[in-house]
């Protein structure tokens, strides 16, 4: 029982990450309609700027912060100079053109930062929660990882919601053409779209990284599990994308708690093919497919 | 002796087997005169080439993207191993090439079952997972597929008679890894011809019909999940046949191999040949097995240590691919082409007086490109189906 219960907490914990990750797929795939596969290189990038500054001896939170901003600019930077260009044609370039950023990212953070193992610190303790005599699997890190998460989604949720901007990133997505006649600069907007996602992505990143090793591919597995997260959650949504992320994060606690940790991508592979076979249109799909 | 020869170019079969001839004996005469070392580089570049030649036909024909071939070329070398584990294996090369195929193909029907039915990027996210998750498969069954270190791959004997065929022909012994560099290559050349006679055929006319406008080709009558299932098995059945020969190569298959960085280059290596161009994945596989040394050694020589000048080389097709797709969507085979069609065009207009609609666009030359053939991936379709219209 107490098994079940940390298996399921530690589940809740990476969960949370998952969904922001998958946030940040979801929101570049509503404004430009590319699945961003380089948001995991990207968050790697950011979260080696994150450690470079701690390692010069500032303060965690100082990387912490530098790294979300070095993401907001490198999302920014890549859309306005790499993806524009691409933006409106054959939707096969885009996707070829972020797997060529993932190269590049992966291979330029191995030459800069070095190809092997380091670890990375954690503002909280890692020791678990004593609750009525039990050590619980949750941990200082593992609340402010839920914590920040959440404050994260209330922002953009804020953001989308009740703010002008808000409504215009959301006109632009929806809409490019109509939103241009009504005078929404839809590029600036698209460009904000990805500084935004990526910003959501190093945060995931730097969730990820917390109290563990980093390496150029520790976020490899983790743009599966945020595809797989997004998937279920029909894509489209950006609540679909947490639900589909705490769903996914559970799911593979338990197969890495009583299966083996091997076999985790290979569950989320699973899932993912039930979900594509099953409801391709996500789990809380209810209009009708579009055809073709 | 004219009328013969455009008869050869009419028919495709013919034409295949022809350049497949050719290609038989240019092979025999490389593999024949260089050394060990280069027939096993060879044997290297012939699995990669097999593997994007699969990829080459989904990504070009179809407009499909899979960024699990390595995984795929794993499970293709897997069952090598397994099916050569000693000395005493009896099974013939070929046999163990064909059941490494159909195991792949296993595995592609059902990833591609599931992901490639529908539109967008879900057969990329899919196989993307695929790509992680083979390695672990690996790891978990410890005891049949050798964990970390792998398992080992026996040659078997080179028969006689190939021996006896060999020194007939060559007057040369046939050594081991010339054997392998053989069994590659004409692997690769089978492949091939299958690859470029079905991409003709009815079977490639219906892919790239999904590819270009899926509401036009559905109106045709084309089944289009049953169009691009089809274009991604016979994809994987490529990649699987790549992986035996990759067994039959390294002798080795291990997870390491396998990651995601082997999908993510031979991707790489078909967009520079150019996507759809079966010449552009042997272009493309060449420049991933002699590329990554010059690379190295340039940044050795600029100082770096040997592990970040390791990282040169995918770095170089990082940013070629990015390159590619911004500036030369065709790749090298397609602007080749387009180049050629273009100045054949310019010469034929005057001379002829042509309507000019067949002339016109040399002049401007960049946006349209008069071969639809090769361009069709890159940038020149407009998309009309992606934008706006979910809600």
């Amino acid at each position: 029982m107490q098994q079940f219960l940390n298996t399921a907490l530690t589940g809740l914990t990476l969960g949370m990450v998952y969904a922001a990750f998958a946030l940040a797929l979801v929101l570049i795939w509503r404004s430009t309609r590319i699945v961003n596969f380089a948001q995991a290189p990207m968050a790697m990038v950011t979260t080696f700027v994150a450690l470079v500054v701690i390692d010069a001896g500032h303060s965690y939170w100082l990387g912490f912060v530098a790294a979300l901003l070095s993401g907001l600019v490198l999302g920014a930077f890549l859309e306005r100079v790499v993806i524009r260009p691409v933006e409106g044609k054959a939707e096969i370039n885009a996707v070829i053109l972020t797997l060529g950023l993932f190269i590049v990212l992966h291979a330029l953070a191995a030459v800069v930062f070095g190809n092997r193992y380091r670890s990375f610190p954690a503002p909280f303790g890692l020791e678990g929660i004593t609750v009525g005599g039990t050590t619980i699997a949750l941990n200082g890190f593992g609340i402010f990882t839920i914590v920040s998460v959440l404050v994260v989604m209330g922002l953009l949720v804020a953001l989308f919601r009740f703010t002008d901007v808000g409504l215009r990133m959301r006109a632009s997505a929806f809409n490019q053409e109509v939103a241009r006649l009504l005078g929404v600069k839809v590029g600036a907007m698209l460009t904000l779209g990805w500084a935004l996602a990526s910003l959501v992505g190093s945060l995931a990143g730097l969730l990820i990284a917390g109290g563990g090793l980093v390496h150029p591919s520790y976020m490899d597995s983790v743009v599966v599990f945020g595809f797989v997260a997004a998937v279920l959650g029909g894509l489209d949504s950006p609540l679909g994308a947490v639900v589909g992320g705490l769903i996914l994060g559970v799911s593979l606690s338990f197969v890495s708690g009583y299966v083996g940790s091997q076999l985790v991508a290979l569950a989320a592979l699973v899932i993912l093919m039930l979900v594509l076979t099953l409801k391709p249109g996500g789990l809380f799909a209810q209009a009708a497919e579009r055809r073709v | 002796m004219r009328a013969r020869i455009s008869s050869l170019r009419d028919h495709v079969l013919a034409r295949h087997l022809a350049a497949a001839l050719l290609g038989l004996v240019v092979v025999v005469m490389v593999l024949e005169s260089v050394s060990d070392y280069r027939n096993t580089q060879l044997a290297s570049m012939a699995y990669l080439g097999i593997a994007a030649g699969g990829l080459t036909v989904l990504t070009g024909l179809n407009g499909q993207l899979s960024l699990g071939h390595g995984a795929l070329m794993a499970i293709g070398a897997y069952t090598s191993a397994l099916l050569l584990p000693d000395n005493e294996s009896s099974l013939p090369l070929s046999v163990v090439v064909l059941v490494a195929v159909v195991v792949t193909l296993a595995v592609g029907a059902a990833v591609g079952l599931a992901a490639a039915r529908l539109h967008g990027p879900y057969l990329a996210g899919a196989t993307l997972a695929l790509a992680v998750a083979v390695p672990g498969i690996a790891l978990y069954f410890k005891e049949t597929l050798g964990g970390e270190q792998g398992l080992r791959v026996v040659m078997p004997d080179i028969p006689v008679w190939v021996l006896d065929a060999v020194f007939f022909v060559t007057g040369q012994d046939l050594t081991r890894s010339r054997f392998t560099a053989y069994v590659a290559w004409l692997t690769l050349i089978v492949v091939f011809v299958l690859l470029a006679n079905l991409g003709a055929g009815r079977t490639g006319r219906r892919w790239r019909a999904v590819r270009d406008d899926e509401v036009a080709a559905e109106l045709a009558g084309i089944d289009l999940g049953r169009a691009r299932v089809s274009a991604f098995m016979v994809s994987a059945a490529a990649a699987g046949a790549a992986g035996a020969i990759l067994a039959f190569t390294v002798k080795l298959a291990a997870p390491s191999a396998f990651t995601l960085t082997l999908s993510l280059t031979l991707l790489a290596a078909i967009v520079l040949g150019g996507l759809g161009s079966l010449a552009g994945a042997l272009i493309g596989a060449a420049l991933l097995t002699f590329l990554p040394s010059v690379v190295t050694d340039i940044g050795t020589d600029a100082g770096l240590s040997d592990i970040q000048a390791a990282e040169l080389a995918p770095l170089v097709y990082g940013l070629v691919m990015v390159a590619v797709i911004l500036l030369a969507p065709a790749g090298i085979v397609g602007s080749l082409r387009g180049a050629l069609l273009r100045a054949r065009a310019r010469r034929r207009t005057p001379a002829s007086a042509e309507p000019p609609a067949t002339g016109t666009t040399s002049g401007t030359g960049t946006t349209t490109d008069p071969h639809a053939d090769t361009t069709e991936t890159a940038g020149t379709t407009p998309a009309t189906t992606s934008k706006g219209t979910a809600s």
